[in-house]
């Protein structure tokens, strides 16, 4: 198999029709110079607001309808219609960069780390805010080291608010004692919600050799990792509205032991000398390793491969483009078979850069992953999407693609010859049985039906 | 009406594998239909039948805890000891008529807390994480067969969940708003996918969930929150399985149950979702019409939450949570329970509520009484390491 396919379609997000040529002098030069690559955002991306600003909004129209004592329709109304427009203007955002790019290694690994740090739009006010914190987070540290990568992520005010921290009070704080003299009825504590998911989804993983009782100490490390301006409540006036503030008040003060090791740092930096160990921890190493490969190369990866990558995170410190690297120069990683089944949103995706086709309509987009089980930034819990076939091999989510790709063939398929389409964006990928099926089909856009449910471009 | 696989096979276009005949169905000898609703998310047992006598419960519960019996939108009275949360009336109800039971202070084997790991284990009916990357659902099948175009068991998604992943073939439905293809075209693919049977096997399933779907199901489900959804899938569930030669066995899942933050009592967050279940439940108890004698429905979630309130008014990942078994086959109107109670020193790891009964001995109970499944099968094969787990007896009415 020409090895620029394999480039475009397993590390890239799909070839479109004139990429394999460009790629061919070079394939393993022209993934890794990406990484050096896309210092400026994308128009799309650079005209959408800042997620703080869409916080204070979005926070604003829920006091408004908490004040407002009969739940008026109006304001339930323009909450709904005021949210739904952000997470459209975002997924348009998003799918219209991933048709377009010419950096698709490197908006792969964009969406790679950000389903690796998943908030999920099912819980409110996420919808309104996914797509910005992938801008902000995720965007500009997918080329660095791992810390910062974590750092960005775990003080972004999207994490904080979908994962309860804001609302996690140090027991021992100055407003913990405070609030627990005052009222006994209600117990002010902590939520343990964000502190689990960084040990278990973000940085050692499950099995990384961590207690219940770690878990305990870290929810006490970060306490008051938060978020300024007036919560939904009115409370707390200080800080920068939306942005990230730690709030002294009810952090929970002293010393803390976990994972074998005490920090005695006060204040916030206490719980960056905690994602600092973490982000450099063996356990994560491998962790990081596996699902990257897992993502990019198949759904049981090769162990030399993971071991390989592992070492090179540990005697970098968690530099991610060496480990890239160390993926992307393994002879494991070009193995002749397409051996990862697409996932809906690279399905779409590859679909849409094989017809260089800009969505028109993001809704049409949006409702088509969400159909296939892939709604855009909404995979229903921290855990992100899974990675594997078995996962999305659903029969009913088969028959999904090939109603979609029967849609998009009506509105597209009449412009474009299949049969070319099939031999420019999969080259000898495109099995001979494959393009005799496309090239009888009875019409243009059938036998572009054919040719996106086919095996050939459903693999990567 | 014909339907559309029957066109395609009259014309000599179906894959190999949809012509084998017809007849596992048949041979299963039984009219019993088993729904699993899962749960995902961890729900919190003492809110779903809370220990009203028990008498720590309301000190722990603190501003959690459920009104009693008899009060203004108190909690529904079981016995005793428990009540059923008041956003359940649909439960409550087939309780009073004997034909709910609930199992309370259960747990899988796990005993960690995470979501992900929680779910696997409650699914693969193995004692690891990971041990099994099949579900005991699907093992639990294999002795009454099932082929591609014949399938025992249906998801009501769009994919599989673990607990119904394996050798035996299953299928999946969701609704869809997008157009058909034409029956030119799926022919086309089936030809087109007859040497790869990771796409032929799935092509052939999907058809015949087409088939009986029809078309006036097609858009039905798909819009709206996923509390509707809910229970417009439950609405699918039942007709799915009172199609002639249709699957026996569904899976539904329905997810929200993480209530880390303002959980709330009698209304609230969870009240809502409870509410969406019970409507759910309904909707099902309906579709199935006569059936519904034959049916059992077993509702489960990963684990509990924590006894006490946390921080921030609500819980956190617990370990022992209620179950509920509902259905005209079930032989209901008790609650399942060896009460650890909720002394400080009574709960598990200081924190959850002790597990008592091991949520296999339910599993097992419901499948060697109302499938009719061999007990020893179902301690080599489907829950492998569950000697010390005995089948629950009684669930079912004989």
């Amino acid at each position: 198999m020409n090895k620029a396919v394999i480039a475009a379609s397993r590390f890239g997000l799909g070839a479109r029709p004139g990429d394999l040529t460009r790629i061919e002098r070079n394939p393993e030069t022209w993934l890794l110079d990406q990484l050096a690559g896309p210092a400026r955002l994308p128009r799309e991306i650079r005209s959408l607001p800042d997620s703080a600003d869409v916080l204070v909004e979005v926070q604003d129209v829920r006091r408004e309808q908490r004040e407002a004592r009969n739940a008026d329709e109006d304001i339930v109304m323009r909450y709904g219609q005021l949210v739904r427009r952000h997470y459209i203007d975002q997924a348009n955002a998003r799918y219209v960069v991933a048709a377009e790019t010419e950096h698709p290694f490197h908006e792969r690994l964009v969406h790679f780390w950000s389903n690796h740090f998943a908030i999920s739009a099912d819980k409110q006010p996420v919808p309104a805010i996914a797509g910005l914190f992938e801008n902000e987070a995720i965007r500009p540290n997918v080329a660095g080291k791992f810390f910062d990568l974590l750092m960005a992520v775990e003080q972004h005010p999207a994490m904080i608010v979908y994962l309860d921290n804001q609302r996690s009070i140090g027991p021992g704080s100055q407003l913990g004692k405070r609030a627990n003299r005052r009222r006994s009825d209600q117990q002010f504590g902590l939520n343990e919600n964000l502190a689990r998911e960084i040990l278990e989804l973000h940085t050692l993983g499950v099995d990384g050799g961590y207690s219940q009782q770690d878990v305990t100490t870290f929810a006490k490390v970060i306490t008051g990792w938060s978020i300024g301006g007036a919560n939904e409540r009115g409370r707390f006036a200080d800080g920068d509205p939306g942005k990230f503030e730690f709030r002294e008040l009810i952090h929970e003060p002293g010393r803390q032991t976990m994972l074998g090791k005490t920090y005695r740092q006060s204040g916030v930096a206490q719980g960056e000398a905690v994602l600092e160990d973490l982000a450099v921890h063996p356990s994560t190493a491998r962790f990081i390793s596996t699902k990257l490969a897992r993502h990019f190369v198949a759904d049981e990866p090769p162990a030399k491969l993971v071991d390989r990558m592992t070492a090179t995170f540990l005697e970098t410190g968690g530099d991610l483009p060496a480990v890239y690297e160390s993926m992307v120069t393994a002879p494991e990683s070009w193995v002749q078979q397409f051996a990862k089944y697409k996932t809906p949103h690279d399905f779409v995706v590859s679909s849409l850069r094989a017809f260089k086709h800009t969505p028109d309509n993001p809704r049409f987009i949006i409702g088509a992953l969400d159909l296939m089980g892939q709604a855009p930034w909404r995979p229903g819990s921290p855990a992100g999407w899974p990675d594997t076939a078995e996962a999305w091999g659903g029969a009913d989510a088969l028959y999904k693609r090939i109603e979609w790709s029967n849609t998009v063939a009506r509105v597209v398929g009449s412009r474009v010859n299949p049969v070319d389409l099939g031999s420019a964006v999969l080259d000898d990928a495109f099995n001979p049985e494959t393009r005799k099926a496309v090239s009888r089909a009875e019409s243009l856009s059938q036998g572009m039906t054919l040719f996106l449910a086919s095996p050939d471009f459903q693999r990567r | 009406m014909i339907s559309r696989r029957q066109i395609l096979k009259s014309i000599g276009m179906t894959a190999a594998a949809s012509s084998l005949p017809g007849l596992a169905f048949a041979n299963a000898g039984t009219d019993a239909r088993f729904v699993l609703v899962v749960l995902r998310g961890a729900v919190d047992g003492l809110a779903l039948a809370p220990p009203y006598g028990d008498g720590n419960y309301t000190r722990v519960r603190g501003e959690l805890a459920l009104s009693s019996p008899g009060s203004s939108n108190g909690a529904h009275k079981l016995d005793g000891l428990f009540g059923l949360h008041p956003s359940l009336p649909t439960v409550g109800k087939l309780y009073d008529s004997g034909a709910a039971t609930i199992v309370h202070a259960v747990a899988s084997p796990y005993r960690a807390r995470s979501h992900f790991d929680g779910q696997d284990l409650l699914e693969n009916g193995a004692t690891r994480v990971g041990a099994l990357r099949d579900g005991w659902l699907n093992r639990a099948l294999l002795p009454l067969g099932g082929s591609v175009g014949d399938e025992q068991a249906i998801a009501l998604a769009q994919n599989t969940p673990l607990v119904l992943r394996g050798d035996n073939s299953v299928t999946s439905w969701a609704p869809s708003q997008l157009p058909d293809a034409d029956d030119s075209t799926i022919a086309r693919l089936q030809r087109l996918y007859a040497d790869d049977e990771f796409f032929s096997v799935r092509l052939e399933q999907a058809l015949r969930s087409q088939d009986i779907a029809g078309s006036d199901m097609a858009s039905r489900g798909g819009r709206g929150n996923e509390a509707r959804q809910f229970a417009e899938l439950m609405t699918s569930a039942a007709k799915f399985l009172t199609t002639a030669n249709g699957p026996r066995v569904a899976v539904v899942e329905l997810g929200g149950w993480d209530t880390h933050a303002n959980q709330g009592a009698e209304n609230g967050a969870l009240a809502n979702r409870f509410a969406a279940l019970d409507t759910g439940l309904a909707n099902l108890k309906t579709g199935l019409g006569d059936r519904w004698a034959d049916t059992a429905v077993l509702v489960v979630t990963e684990f509990g939450r924590t006894v006490r309130v946390n921080g921030t008014r609500g819980t956190d990942h617990g370990t022992a949570t209620a179950a509920m078994l509902l259905g005209g086959a079930v032989n209901g109107g008790n609650v399942v329970a060896d009460w650890p109670g909720l002394r400080d020193s009574n709960l598990y790891a200081g924190r959850d509520l002790m597990p008592t009964t091991d949520l296999r001995s339910v599993f097992k109970g419901v499948l060697a009484e109302h499938l009719d499944l061999d007990p020893a099968y179902l301690n080599s094969r489907v829950f492998p390491d569950s000697g010390d787990a005995p089948p629950m007896r009684d669930l079912i009415r004989t």
